[in-house]
């Protein structure tokens, strides 16, 4: 067996004293960001893009890795206690999560989200190894049009799905595939909107725009908002284990969860935040067992779909990257940039030429979902203690750490200066309603994007037919209309509304 | 003619002017065609597309009813500026600004000034607690980045190392 034998090159690399260190220290800075409200993994793994500079490729990757998976079992931890989604992704945790608290069953619930996504993780993780090889395969056959065309896939993907409405979501991208371009054009020489400027003859800093729009913009926003009381449950957590009843409840939801989350990870655009999503709506819909509680008043199957859902999703998003190089959302345009800080270009070739990172990476999952769940469930004490650590004490260190990070970079005082640019650019997204994540997907695919439209375009001697006349490309184009228009018709377009205002 | 979302008119706006502005600026290059494209052509085209979408928002803006006109309400214009000052004061304290002579300052202090005025950002601001925080921070900072990751960053002032 193929799969047997790459695992164990995986394990063999994963299971170095270095890399198990890093994979730690990845699932305790995630754990630590998901529990803190008002700092996700997007900010956290721009901040620590420089720091991996001085790191072995693998472990770079192996802890960045850390940090995203991590983050939603963090996430659950706040949902549950505070009733604050920690994370975007477990924003409908809250929901039936906080009341299990307050009715004294905050144990069962924390540990119900624990194992539900330590079970989602490790199916998550089976599902990228078994199918990550086929996809490559079939990303060999990609020529320049169907690049392009599943280029458009992926953002028409990630927009459709994503919240929000679609035509300021559709200019988001754009815009950042716009500042994509910003600098030297690498078939003419040219610089490019660079105003003469030394420093934007490389590009901006893909690094500061993430952090200023993510990190500044939203901290910004955060301290514009009156102090909302926290109430901690934190005497409350006793009895950690769920009954034989509660199990019986959850094991068919977590099961739901994991399949739906799976799914929905790979699809551009997906990830941890739409699956958590769909996986409450779908267990909304089923029948309540005689002597359920309702949902919304601490149902159990509430709190162990959804996180399930999202840790699944978390690791299945790994596989378009992973295979066909295209990052399916934020987080995953961030370890675009991140190996290609390490010279390594993601795509389908990643297999073949670095066989020893790719496998590890995927091994390396299952060792840090096991980690944490033992930080998750039996430390739990630890990161109810941090919910106690006041947000004046948070945001300046977070200030901080953007902004070494971003001059540790390039050493340089001049994307100091571009981050405090678009900090203020992301208060102005947030002020107009502007969703930031498809900018960054777009500032990401900009270059790839242009690069395979002029290779296709010169191929087929100007005749922009081509997109149409291959196979492989029509049907991408094909089902990225079709995803446009499902999305337009009157009854999902009300349906797709009310799925995100639910919070 | 009445806004009724003010949110989307304004990022319409937005769009559309930022649009305008790059595939104005694309013309400033040679554009090609699509046989052989010149580095303004995807610029030109997607700052096109660009300004028509944003058109098509401020156009759902003026037209389609919203419940409370989507008000862009006040500005933070206090966390703004202590937020992105302190980030301006670490970028001048930590490199210098070699155009007005002014040396560079270090980690350290650059450290303590960003934190005091961020801190200043927050609803409320006690000296004792921030200074402390500020030497956590810059212990924490000397720990992480000097120390551990060895990143190339001055540490303190020009005019003690010399």
């Amino acid at each position: 067996m193929d799969l047997i034998n790459n695992l164990s090159t995986g394990f063999g690399v994963a299971f170095t004293l270095t890399n198990l260190l890093y994979c730690l220290l990845g699932c305790i800075l995630g754990t630590l960001i998901g529990v803190l409200p008002g700092i996700g993994p997007v900010a956290t793994i721009a901040m620590l893009l420089p720091a991996t500079y001085a790191l072995p490729p693998v472990s770079a990757l192996i802890m960045l890795a850390g940090i995203y998976y991590g983050a939603q079992y963090g996430g659950s931890t706040t949902a549950i206690l505070v009733n604050l989604p920690g994370e975007s992704s477990s924003v409908v945790t809250v929901i039936d999560g906080y009341q299990m608290a307050r009715r004294g069953r905050a144990g069962p619930a924390l540990a119900a989200a624990g194992l539900g996504s330590f079970f989602a993780g490790c199916v998550g993780t089976l599902i990228l190894a078994a199918f990550a090889p086929p996809l490559t395969e079939l990303a060999f056959k990609f020529g320049p049009a169907e690049y392009f065309s599943l280029m458009v896939l992926g953002l028409i993907g990630a927009v459709v799905l994503a919240s929000g409405s679609l035509l300021k979501a559709i200019a988001m991208i754009i815009l950042g595939l716009l500042l994509g371009l910003v600098g030297t054009d690498v078939n003419s020489g040219v610089a490019r909107y660079s105003f003469d400027i030394p420093e934007l003859t490389d590009g901006i800093s893909f690094v500061a725009i993430a952090m200023g729009v993510f990190g500044y913009g939203e901290i910004i926003a955060n301290l514009s908002r009156p102090e909302e009381e926290r109430e901690v449950f934190t005497a409350k957590v006793s009895g950690l284990f769920p009954t034989k009843e509660d199990f019986k409840r959850m094991l068919p939801a977590v099961l739901r969860g994991t399949a739906l989350g799976s799914a929905l990870g790979i699809l551009p655009g997906g990830g941890a935040l739409l699956s958590s999503f769909a996986a409450y709506t779908i267990e909304k819909k089923t029948k309540l067992h005689p002597g359920e509680v309702p949902f919304g008043k601490g149902n159990i199957r509430g709190v162990a779909a959804p996180e399930a859902a999202n840790n699944a999703g978390a690791q299945t998003s790994f596989i378009p990257l992973l295979t066909l190089g295209i990052p399916p959302n934020a987080v995953m345009a961030l370890m675009v940039g991140a190996m290609t800080i390490h010279n390594i270009q993601p795509g389908p070739q990643v297999m073949t030429s670095n066989p020893e990172l790719f496998w590890g990476l995927i091994a390396s999952m299952w060792i840090g979902n096991a980690m944490l769940v033992i930080l998750n469930l039996p430390l739990i004490g630890i990161w109810i203690k941090l919910l106690t650590v006041p947000y004046r004490f948070l945001f300046p260190a977070i200030v901080l750490f953007c902004a070494i990070g971003v001059y540790s970079t390039n050493n340089t005082t001049f994307d100091v200066w571009i981050v405090g640019f678009f900090g203020f650019v992301g208060y102005l997204f947030f002020k107009l309603g502007c969703e930031p994540a498809p900018l960054i997907l777009g500032l990401i695919l900009g270059p790839m994007m242009e690069e395979n439209l002029r290779r296709a375009l010169l191929l087929s001697r100007g005749d922009w037919s081509v997109f149409v006349t291959h196979p492989l490309s029509a049907t991408l184009l094909g089902l990225a209309v079709l995803l446009l228009a499902i999305v337009l018709l009157p009854a999902v377009k009300s349906k797709r509304e009310e799925a995100f205002v639910e919070d | 003619m009445r806004i009724k979302s003010q949110k989307d008119f304004f990022a319409g706006l937005m769009f559309s002017a930022v649009g305008v502005a790059f595939a104005v600026g694309a013309s400033n290059y040679t554009i090609g065609g699509a046989a052989r494209m010149g580095p303004g052509y995807f610029p030109l085209l997607l700052g096109i597309i660009m300004a028509v979408l944003g058109m098509a928002i401020m156009f759902t803006a003026l037209t389609v009813e919203t419940a409370d006109g989507e008000k862009i309400g006040k500005w933070a214009w206090k966390q703004i500026f202590f937020v992105l000052m302190a980030n301006f004061l670490f970028g001048v304290l930590l490199g210098g600004l070699p155009s007005i002579g002014l040396p560079a300052m270090g980690m350290i202090v650059a450290i303590y000034v960003l934190t005091i005025v961020a801190s200043m950002a927050g609803s409320h601001f006690v000296l004792r607690d921030v200074l402390i925080l500020a030497t956590v921070l810059a212990a924490g900072s000397y720990f992480a980045f000097i120390w551990a990751l060895q990143l190339q960053i001055q540490v303190w002032p020009t005019f003690i190392t010399g």
